[in-house]
């Protein structure tokens, strides 16, 4: 096959590009150019394509870099904006799975005539007796990314190969060590790769209107202000300036336009049911009972779905308006959607 | 698989001459010409043929040429070194090396028109005693058009009389007659590599009078304008490199302009979508086109809902090195504000395609070019229905 793999200059991706050339396809690697702000981590920094590159060289593929710069910042950067300016807390990576990764690369791709996209993904397509293919989880469990690629169509997931999402973690490290690549020993990306460490407040003060909003207890007693409503997120304990009481409070509440953050207890965040929106399929729609993952590491629950509601066995904590809230059956992303 | 080169704007090949010429600084005279003894004294005396060679095709007095390590030092060096006080000007179409120098100086940026030629009004309105230097390229990198500097002179006279002006003429030198083309600048940047020369070495013309503040500090090399021990086998490489290019200047633009115009042709012919930059008309087929405002060596496209990295791709793969506009340091196609600057909407500029021929293309890369683009156009126009 001629595939073109997603070279992030990390090395999971630097070991499906590997994979796949032992494995005798026609590999061109690409790196995507994305940002071009200041950042100090993720995806797109010079030394990160560097490495990218360097990694392609000692592969003995071509490498390519793509400016999809333009996409990023109106379909990821934007939105991530928008949706905080809002009072929501997005996911950035789901969308930049969504829109860049799985679409704009997957589009390109297919126009200049490759059979696949490779990434550096852990999580696995499972196809079924009946030809259905699904996105299934990573063998290693502690790195299984399927949660931020809930999104994946039939039509993507017949496009895509994840090569390192049937090995651990250990065992791709040792794989890069073995073939002497330079990202053998590299930290895992972590955080929002378009934000530095650490400076989240600070790329949103600069972009978006920040307002004041008062605290209250859940009975409407003023506790205190918060000097941003737009970065304050549903559950969230810390920097609420409400310190010293004797129980300690979870945001149950932030209405942005009202400029009023509400706070309780832990039980205030529990709710029998959670609503979803923009909801999507690896295929058929499904109803009844499925395993529900609201975050990216978090625990799978049991709950039956009804509509666009999910409805816990147990009560959950609800969650934060704007995060991905993934449908499992087994191992396998049935689909997905946006908290409401 | 044959390769057509047609990246000439970004570099050329050295010619055969040029090689040979640099050899014998390598490994026999390999002194350092600021030396005392004879080996340096040999170095010393090859780095002035050199400079006497430049300095006539440039139509500069040996003096004022001031070598240095790339075209785009030059360009810093005739803004920051001549310009530290006082406002400075350019244009929107400049290259980067020029560009971001005047940025960096909080300078004034004047536009340009759908064609690509300088808006002479807003040059004039830009202009005021406070100004202390304009700097306008002669040719452009993206689109090969050319400006008349005496008539930006001519504004300057009249606006700004006690300013400086300076001309990147990097990528006119292979093309046109830049001792007379740039009689009224006074100061001129060149780049050996852009004309069979060798890379990282650069030239600035720095006319007597003209007070230059050295940007690198060292030696006094370059009579105290540019520290640093002399590249003696680039430079004599690139006087080499320049005797060559005049001497054979007439021809090369005869030829190569007749190559770039069938390949213009050509692919016009071959593709409705298609906009070229700098020429009358801009689009359409049938009718002769006027490309005399380019630089001969220049074919510069837009393919309406192509994207030119997804085009580059394609071309690559079957044999064709090109280029769209400006690359940055990670090696990603960036929108080319020259473009920009002429008005052309994203989705036009998004596709499009320098094809740079030089003096060593051939009819063979021409054919390869009209054999290779037309279903790779056709190919990415499919994908995007």
């Amino acid at each position: 096959m001629q595939v073109l793999a997603a070279m992030s200059g990390g090395v999971d991706s630097s070991v499906a590009a590997a994979l796949l050339a032992q494995d005798g396809h026609e590999v061109v690697g690409v790196t995507m150019k994305l940002w071009g702000g200041p950042s100090d981590t993720g995806c797109c920094s010079v030394s990160d394509v560097i490495d990218a590159r360097r990694v392609a060289d000692a592969l003995g593929i071509d490498h390519h870099v793509f400016n999809f710069g333009e996409d990023f910042s109106a379909r990821v950067v934007g939105p991530y904006v928008a949706d905080h300016a809002a009072g929501r807390t997005p996911n950035p990576c789901v969308e930049c799975n969504r829109h860049i990764k799985f679409d704009r690369l997957l589009r390109r791709a297919e126009a200049l005539g490759f059979d696949a996209v490779a990434t550096g993904h852990h999580a696995r397509v499972v196809r079924r007796s009946d030809g259905i293919r699904r996105l299934a989880r990573g063998t290693d469990a502690a790195k299984d990314q399927s949660y931020v690629l809930y999104m994946l169509s039939q039509e993507a997931l017949a496009r895509v190969l994840l090569p390192v999402g049937h090995i651990t973690k250990g065992r791709v490290r040792a794989l890069a060590g073995d073939l002497g690549l330079r990202t053998a020993a590299k930290p895992d990306s972590v955080d929002v790769c378009f934000i530095r460490r650490g400076a989240r407040r600070e790329f949103l003060a600069d972009r978006l209107e920040t307002t004041p909003a008062t605290v209250v207890d859940t009975g409407g007693r003023r506790l205190g202000e918060v000097p941003a409503v737009q970065l304050v997120t549903l559950g969230q304990r810390k920097g609420l300036g409400v310190g010293g009481l004797e129980q300690p409070v979870y945001v149950v509440d932030a209405d942005v336009a009202a400029g009023v953050v509400t706070v309780g207890d832990r039980g205030d965040l529990l709710s029998d049911h959670q609503d979803v929106r923009d909801v999507t399929w690896a295929a058929e729609p499904a109803q009844g009972p499925v395993l529900v993952q609201t975050s990216a590491h978090g625990a799978p629950r049991p709950a039956t779905l009804d509509g666009t509601r999910v409805r816990w066995r147990a009560p959950q904590r609800r969650v934060a308006p704007g995060q991905s809230v993934v449908f499992y059956e087994g191992p396998e992303v049935l689909g997905g959607g946006i908290a409401a | 698989m044959a390769v057509a080169y047609l990246d000439h704007a970004a570099s050329t090949p050295m010619h055969p001459e040029v090689v040979d010429a640099m050899a014998g600084f390598f490994e026999g005279c390999y002194a350092n010409p600021t030396g005392a003894h004879r080996m340096a004294r040999d170095a010393r005396r090859a780095t002035d043929d050199a400079r006497d060679i430049l300095a006539e095709a440039l139509g500069a007095r040996p003096g004022e040429i001031v070598f240095c390590g790339s075209g785009t030092e030059a360009d810093n060096l005739a803004i920051f070194g001549a310009a530290a006080s006082g406002a400075v000007v350019c244009s929107a179409v400049e290259h980067p090396a020029v560009l971001r120098p005047v940025e960096q100086l909080g300078g004034r940026i004047v536009g340009v028109d759908r064609d690509g030629m300088l808006d002479l009004e807003a040059l004039a309105a830009a202009l005021d005693g406070d100004v202390r230097l304009v700097s306008v390229m002669l040719a452009n990198n993206e689109t090969g058009v050319v400006w008349s500097l005496e008539e930006v002179a001519e504004v300057m006279a009249r606006h700004a009389p006690g300013a400086l002006l300076h001309t990147d003429a990097v990528q006119a030198f292979p093309w046109l007659d830049v001792a007379n083309r740039a009689a009224p600048a006074d100061l001129v940047s060149v780049s050996a590599h852009k004309f069979g020369g060798p890379k990282g070495v650069g030239a600035l013309v720095v006319r007597d009078g003209v007070e230059l503040q050295a940007q690198i500090v060292g030696g006094g090399q370059e009579a105290e304008r540019r520290g640093g021990t002399p590249n003696v086998a680039g430079i004599v490489g690139m006087g080499r490199a320049a005797q060559v290019t005049v001497a054979r200047r007439a021809e090369v633009v005869e030829r190569v302009g007749g190559l770039r115009d069938r390949l213009a042709d050509g692919l016009r012919d071959a593709d409705g979508g298609v906009t070229e930059s700098g020429v009358q008309p801009a689009s359409g087929t049938g009718a002769p086109v006027d490309r005399s405002a380019k630089v001969a060596g220049s074919c510069h496209l837009c393919f309406e809902g192509v994207e030119s990295e997804a085009l580059l791709f394609l071309a690559e793969r079957d044999g064709v090195y090109a280029s769209a506009a400006s690359s940055c340091a990670s090696g990603a196609e960036h929108p080319s504000h020259v473009l920009a600057a002429m008005g052309y909407p994203r989705s036009l500029a998004r596709g499009s395609l320098r094809l740079s021929l030089g003096a060593a293309s051939s009819e063979a890369d021409v054919e390869t070019a009209l054999a290779v683009l037309p279903p790779a156009i056709a190919q990415l126009r499919r994908a995007v229905a």
